[in-house]
């Protein structure tokens, strides 16, 4: 990891001030240890014309790992591939940011005994990071610091000079020019750095991130990019007080496979899911759901593919749902869902109503029988096709409830969506997305092979064009040759069994 | 007799019942426990109070303490194991809930009452210190009690009573252990199973001849069973009566009775039943038959047990099919579900009730055999069949040999009958190809596996699994197999290495091996296809329905190329590169003529499918390429800086040269994974390297030596002409060599020098065990000094990064390796047996939950 940054002199103020701002003598190479390894500071140049201080910082790497997570069975290091082969050791990650603290930290405060006049001054500035992370790419790098005064230049890393085609990688090469207090250009580093980092690996603990957000005092209330810092820090910060836990098996699994967690470990989507900015037609979807179990009459319902417990929430507040449970395979939706409920600290009466289970619909399961509805809500299309007579036999022909509703999107209407790109998918994890007479054709099949009646209704604007952004099939188990089910005789018994 | 000449009492009572203790406090019932059954048999409401009240005699716990009774009997019945409850019981009341409790585990309640004179009790209880207090009017209630329900007992649904009366009658009286009816265990056959024959007779005839039997008899001692319904609908239902019994009689058969026959067994009695159904037939026919013929089918159809159990347990046969937790049962409940199976109370569109699929939940050991439902063919589900073919209906009359399994069958001469509905064309439950249970994967499992014995899974392994099998693995029934992980070889202490090849020989040498072969690593992604020779046996075989011809999967089951997003259901197939690769396979196998020479329709092949960018390319680039960009980035400034600085004076000591070092190993990591990247377009540049043939039809090849599996897997890549099959470059190695040994580091040398992955060294028997019989590592990899940066980063050679490296745990991945390993092993033989699906995949899944162990990844 490597940071330099360099004054330009004048007659009347020699560039080798900056050794007394950062209380490093020009003419030596000092060392000096962090948390995560050594940092080395030098000077490649000073003259009074110009005087440039490098900041290396060698990490070590095996010691970050420990810091990371604990320990594994049999003593053995209980981590994920990444955190062993990864680009910390180069990148000016949040770690460079916290060396930078450390070690010029009275240049931060802007302090200096021996010439207390000269922090207040500013300076012709030149910061260099040639391997900086950027997420959000070259744009962002010049939205963040450009706004603080400075001139910057981001030039992009090729990922693989050899793969062009594999196009660019996070890196910047940066170069920031400006007139600024050495004081504040390395807190603009020391807060801006992480938040262009981005990154997912939890090195820094939570009151190191709350130091960096004091950092930001002075300049990050009227920066035009203050909610993107902030927001980024926060999701930062959630992510450390998550359990990681919680995943780490599907880390395994991921790698097993070469790939990355977030392939398979995306079945809650934290960006996406905030209940106080909903997105309306998820609340439109339960609003119909909720109409249509009530017009079903249904007490007992089966959320499957309940995902973080949003419509489990919503019936839980109507006492007409004696008991209702949530299905989904995703333990890590599922804890979520838990918290959103509040489980642990639920009243006796509520939690009789409500369960949490792990289930799986490509499997037949004989707790979810008997119950009078089943709502499966953006569900189907989150399955391989080939798997889905799995499903359907799983629901339709095993748990065989007197209702079930399903939702799903109607491909037709993505034309109505601004933001959508044309023939893609709604969301990354869609294996397919139907249109309205695919999804009927699909329905109609389902419930002529079950004994089911089906009616279709649609949620959201219905689009005279092309229908309505989500399409919903209620499916109504047919009545039941009343003799066939109350009479026990001997008689009936020997007609059934011919 | 006893010697004063009073006549001993024999009280049958059957092996697995609930025997019912009644009698007054003081009657001796504890000590008539005692001494005939054993102690753990008896539970006594006064061992119960104790454990809820510490007190044996508080009356005010009775209620908590037969809660308690009630919840250890039921937990002894249900796991089959009779149950004597030692309390006083003469209450009709107390006495119902035990009858209930019988019922519900489907066993005989019996009552062995102890009537003794109130005199006796009364003293016996005076002689005891916490009894003395009880007054004696208690005594007086029970017996008066007692008095009241002897002759209601067998009403209240005892289906055995013995009243033993007097202190001598209880002394003397002994107790004899019955086998249940339906227990023949001890028969062990070879039998010959046969479906529903319904008059029949000419059929029958034909079928017995085709089986062996010259009238009735088979000359090599095989009995003959039958499921039941041999009357109604059919041409001479008396004919096939008189067959049967007859058999029956002497020994050569036995018969289970079908609804058919038990509702004529009642229009005999002269009960009124509706003649539908065929049995108008049946009655006409028998109209010329004697009244001695009529008496004889009464008795014989009367006598019918409802089911069998046979041969150590292992057979089970009745008319209807039978939920294990019924085998051996003996109740009313038992024998209505045997006789008419269960319905789910719904009438499909032709009026008729729709049958609960039983079969598809059955997991039972014992294979069920059974009848009543008309199939167009007989197969197997879940370890269960059914034999009725609708011979009467103009299909076949079907038999099958046990413990064979063979199916033997006769066609129908005409159509005797015309069916209301058509026949299903499935077995019962068999649509929508035998779906698995979530009982069968979720939570803490142990799989039973030949090779290792028990291997557990954890729950929150299987949790795990369960979100990627359902998520994201291709259809279960085109996945019979995952493979293990590997352990590396031990670590190596040579300069600038951690693996070497040395301590793998070394390790094999110890073990006893001392054949091995050193396969060349594929620089790829592990894929095991599977590849049918028609979409009609990947149907017959494996249950698809989309029309794919197999399936080609990772590690962890996915499809290595997207299904084709939109469309219908069934478009799976058509087109995709997952279908062209499998075709491009199958013409090779057909080339080389492996199909006959294998006899088999389908192959199941271990592989590396080349290059890993093809599916690795999301963590290649997020991952390895950022790596190496970001150290490209950042070394040629920072080694110029310390240039600039180490120029004007500036004593930077060792630091400019490491930084050096540093940007060297950060080239030679990139220059690493840049080996295992090519661009492909749709199948060009795309390889397949088969290492080794699976499984075929009704086999595991997973033992035969390795040498042959390479010659095999050579003649495959040879007969392919796309050049999508490649060869796996081998060295064969004797470990007790040491110039051998030394060729084969020499290759490893050779082959990683030039940036290679490295080899995997394994026996060349395949399934090797130690002198001493321990399972050893079926393969050790042995990765190359240059592959190792991508796994341990791109400074691991640094001689202090190998020290601490070289502290590595391997107890675990070895462990793990072996494990996966016998589970691997265990779905093979299960495959190969024809065991259900969900027993093949319960050995698969756990394959997977083990994967998400917590073990060092760099392993």
């Amino acid at each position: 990891m490597f940071l330099a940054i360099s004054a330009t002199g004048a007659p009347e103020r020699p560039a080798t001030d900056l050794g007394y701002l950062l209380h490093k003598h020009p003419d030596k190479s000092q060392s000096f240890s962090t948390s995560y390894g050594k940092a080395h500071v030098f000077y490649p140049e000073a003259s009074p014309e110009r005087c440039t201080a490098a900041l290396l910082l060698e990490l070590d790497a095996v010691a970050l790992v420990r810091r990371g997570r604990g320990k594994g069975r049999g003593g053995a290091p209980d981590a994920a591939l990444a955190q062993y082969v990864n680009d910390r050791p180069y990148a000016a990650s949040s770690l460079l940011a916290v060396a930078l603290s450390s070690v010029f930290s009275s240049a931060m405060k802007g302090s200096c005994q021996a010439r207390p006049e000269l922090p207040a001054r500013p300076l012709p500035l030149r910061v260099e990071v040639p391997a900086l992370p950027a997420s959000g790419g070259a744009g962002l790098v010049r939205a963040l610091f450009e706004p603080l005064g400075w001139a910057v230049s981001a030039e992009p890393v090729a990922l693989d000079t050899e793969f062009p085609e594999w196009g660019d990688s996070r890196y910047v090469s940066l170069v920031l020019e400006g007139e600024q207090r050495l004081a504040d250009a390395l807190r603009h580093l020391y807060v801006l750095l992480p938040v262009l980092d981005d990154a997912k690996h939890y090195w820094v603990s939570s009151d190191e991130v709350d130091k960096l957000l004091r950092a930001g005092e002075g300049w990050l209330s009227d920066h035009p990019e203050q909610e993107l810092i902030t927001s980024r820090y926060l999701a930062r910060r959630s992510s450390l007080t998550r359990q990681a836990r919680e995943r780490l098996e599907l880390v395994r699994l991921a790698e097993t496979d070469d790939s990355a967690v977030e392939e398979i470990d995306n079945a809650v989507d934290e960006r996406t899911d905030t209940e106080e900015a909903p997105v309306p037609l998820a609340v439109r979807r339960r609003e119909a759901i909720v109409a249509a179990l009530r017009a079903r009459g249904a007490a007992r319902v089966l959320d499957l593919g309940c995902g973080q417990g949003q419509l489990v929430q919503e019936l839980l507040k109507d006492t007409r749902y004696t008991e209702i449970v949530g299905v989904d395979v995703s333990m890590r939706a599922l804890t979520v869902a838990a918290r959103r409920l509040g489980l642990e600290r639920m009243g006796e009466r509520q939690s009789e109503r409500v369960r949490l289970v792990q289930g799986s619909l490509a499997y037949t399961d004989k707790r979810l029988k008997g119950y009078d509805a089943a709502v499966l809500s953006e569900v189907v299309e989150h399955l391989d096709l080939p798997r889905l007579p799995a499903l359907e036999y799983a629901v339709f022909g095993s748990a065989r409830p007197g209702t079930v509703i399903v939702t799903t999107p109607n491909v037709e209407y993505n034309v109505r969506w601004d933001t959508l790109p044309a023939g893609h998918v709604r969301h990354g994890d869609h294996r397919f997305e139907w249109t309205r007479a695919e999804f009927r054709t699909w329905a109609a099949e389902v419930a002529e092979r079950h004994g089911y009646e089906v009616e279709f209704a649609p949620v959201g604007p219905d689009d005279p064009e092309v229908g309505p952004p989500t399409q919903m099939a209620v499916f109504a188990l047919r009545a039941q040759d009343t003799r066939s089910r109350h009479t026990r005789g001997q008689d009936t018994k020997e007609e059934k069994a011919a | 007799m006893s010697d004063n000449g009073t006549r001993v009492r024999t009280l049958p009572v059957t092996d697995l019942s609930l025997v019912v203790l009644i009698g007054a406090s003081g009657s001796g019932k504890s000590t008539f426990a005692r001494r005939h059954f054993k102690p753990t048999e008896v539970i006594s409401s006064d061992f119960c109070r104790g454990l809820v009240a510490d007190d044996e005699n508080d009356q005010s716990a009775s209620k908590d303490a037969f809660d308690v009774l009630d919840y250890i009997a039921g937990k002894r019945l249900a796991a089959g194991r009779r149950t004597v409850v030692d309390a006083t019981s003469v209450q009709s009341d107390s006495r119902r809930q035990l009858i209930e409790l019988a019922r519900k585990h489907d066993v005989l309640p019996i009552a062995i009452v102890l009537d003794v004179p109130e005199e006796v009790c009364a003293e016996r209880n005076a002689a005891r210190t916490d009894r003395a207090g009880m007054p004696r009017r208690v005594i007086q209630r029970h017996i008066r009690e007692l008095r009241r329900s002897l002759r209601q007992l067998e009403r209240e649904g005892f289906r055995k009573v013995h009243v033993l009366r007097g202190v001598e009658e209880v002394e003397t009286a002994e107790v004899r252990t019955e086998k249940r009816y339906n227990d023949l265990t001890h028969l062990t056959g070879p039998f010959d199973i046969i479906g529903d024959i319904h008059g029949c007779a000419s059929e029958l005839d034909a079928l017995l001849a085709k089986l062996g039997y010259v009238d009735g008899v088979h000359p090599e001692g095989r009995t003959a069973v039958f499921v039941g319904d041999l009357v109604d609908r059919g041409p001479d239902s008396p004919g096939v009566l008189r067959r049967v019994m007859s058999m029956v009689g002497s020994g050569d058969a036995l018969c289970v009775p079908g609804n058919h026959e038990n509702k004529y067994g009642r229009h005999l009695k002269g009960r009124k039943v509706q003649p539908t159904h065929g049995l108008a037939e049946t009655i006409a026919q028998m109209e010329n038959e004697s009244d001695e013929f009529k008496r004889q089918v009464r008795e014989f159809v009367d006598g019918l047990v409802s089911h069998y159990v046979l041969d150590g347990g292992g057979l089970v046969v009745c008319h209807a099919g039978l939920p294990e937790k019924y085998h051996g049962r003996t109740s009313g409940r038992v024998r209505s579900h045997a006789l008419y199976g269960e319905t789910t109370g719904e009438t499909d569109e032709f009026g008729l009730p729709v049958r609960y699929p039983w079969a598809e939940d059955y997991r039972g050991r014992a294979a069920v055999v059974y009848g009543h439902t008309p199939v167009p063919e007989a197969t197997w589900l879940n370890n269960t069949i059914c034999l009725d073919t609708g011979a009467v209906f103009g299909g076949k009359l079907t038999a099958l040999r046990w413990p064979a399994r063979e199916l033997v069958d006769v066609p129908a001469e005409k159509v005797w009958y015309e069916p209301v509905r058509p026949l299903a064309s499935e077995a019962p439950g068999g649509h929508e190809g035998r779906p698995l249970d979530l009982a069968d994967v979720h939570g803490r499992r142990v799989v039973e596996t030949r090779h290792a014995g028990r291997v557990a899974v954890r729950e929150e392994n299987a949790a795990a699994a369960l979100e990627v099998m359902s998520r994201f693995a291709v259809d279960p029934r085109l996945m019979p197999y995952l493979p293990p992980t590997m352990a590396p070889t031990a670590t190596s202490r040579v300069e600038g290495y951690l693996e070497h090849p040395a301590e793998a020989f070394e390790q094999y040498r110890a073990d006893g091996v001392a054949r091995v072969v050193c396969e060349e690593k594929h620089m790829g992604s592990r894929a095991v296809a599977l590849v049918c020779r028609t979409a009609e046996t990947a149907r017959e075989r494996f249950g698809t329905t989309t029309g794919a011809t197999g399936a080609l999967y990772t590690r962890t089951g996915r499809p290595f190329f997207p299904e084709p997003t939109g469309g219908s259901v069934d478009s799976g197939a058509g087109g995709s590169l997952t279908e062209e690769i499998l075709g491009r396979v199958r013409d090779a196998v057909t080339e080389a003529g492996l199909w006959e020479e294998l006899d088999t329709d389908w192959l199941l092949l271990d592989a590396e499918l080349l290059p890993w960018s093809l599916k690795a390319s999301g963590l290649l680039r997020s991952q390895y390429a950022a790596v190496g960009a970001a150290a490209g980035a950042v070394f040629p400034g920072a080694v110029a800086a310390l240039e600039r600085a180490a120029a004007r004076g500036v004593e930077v000591g060792d630091l400019l040269t490491k930084q050096r070092e540093r940007a060297v190993d950060a080239a030679a990591f990139t220059d690493a994974y840049r080996r295992y990247c090519w661009p492909t377009s749709g199948l060009e540049g795309v390889r397949l390297a088969p290492f080794q043939i699976l499984a075929t039809r009704g086999r595991s090849l997973a033992a035969v030596p390795h040498d042959e599996q390479l010659t095999l897997i050579d003649r495959l890549v040879t007969a392919d002409p796309s050049g999508l099959l490649s060869t796996t470059r081998r060295l064969f190695v004797d470990t007790d060599d040491p110039a051998s040994v030394r060729a084969g580091v020499d290759w490893w040398l050779e082959m990683t020098g030039r940036g290679g992955e490295g080899m995997v060294v394994k026996p060349v028997g395949a399934v090797a065990r130690t002198p001493k019989g321990r399972l050893v590592q079926p393969g050790i990899k042995c990765r190359g000094r240059e592959y190792l940066r991508i796994i341990y980063g791109p400074e691991y050679t640094r001689p202090e990064n190998l020290d601490r490296l070289r502290g590595r745990s391997l107890d675990h991945k070895r462990s793990l390796a072996l494990r996966e390993y016998a589970l691997g092993l265990e779905s093979l033989d299960r495959l190969a047996d024809g065991e259900p699906l969900w027993r093949v995949h319960e050995a698969v899944f756990g394959v997977l939950a083990l994967e998400s162990e917590p073990v060092d990844p760099r392993l």
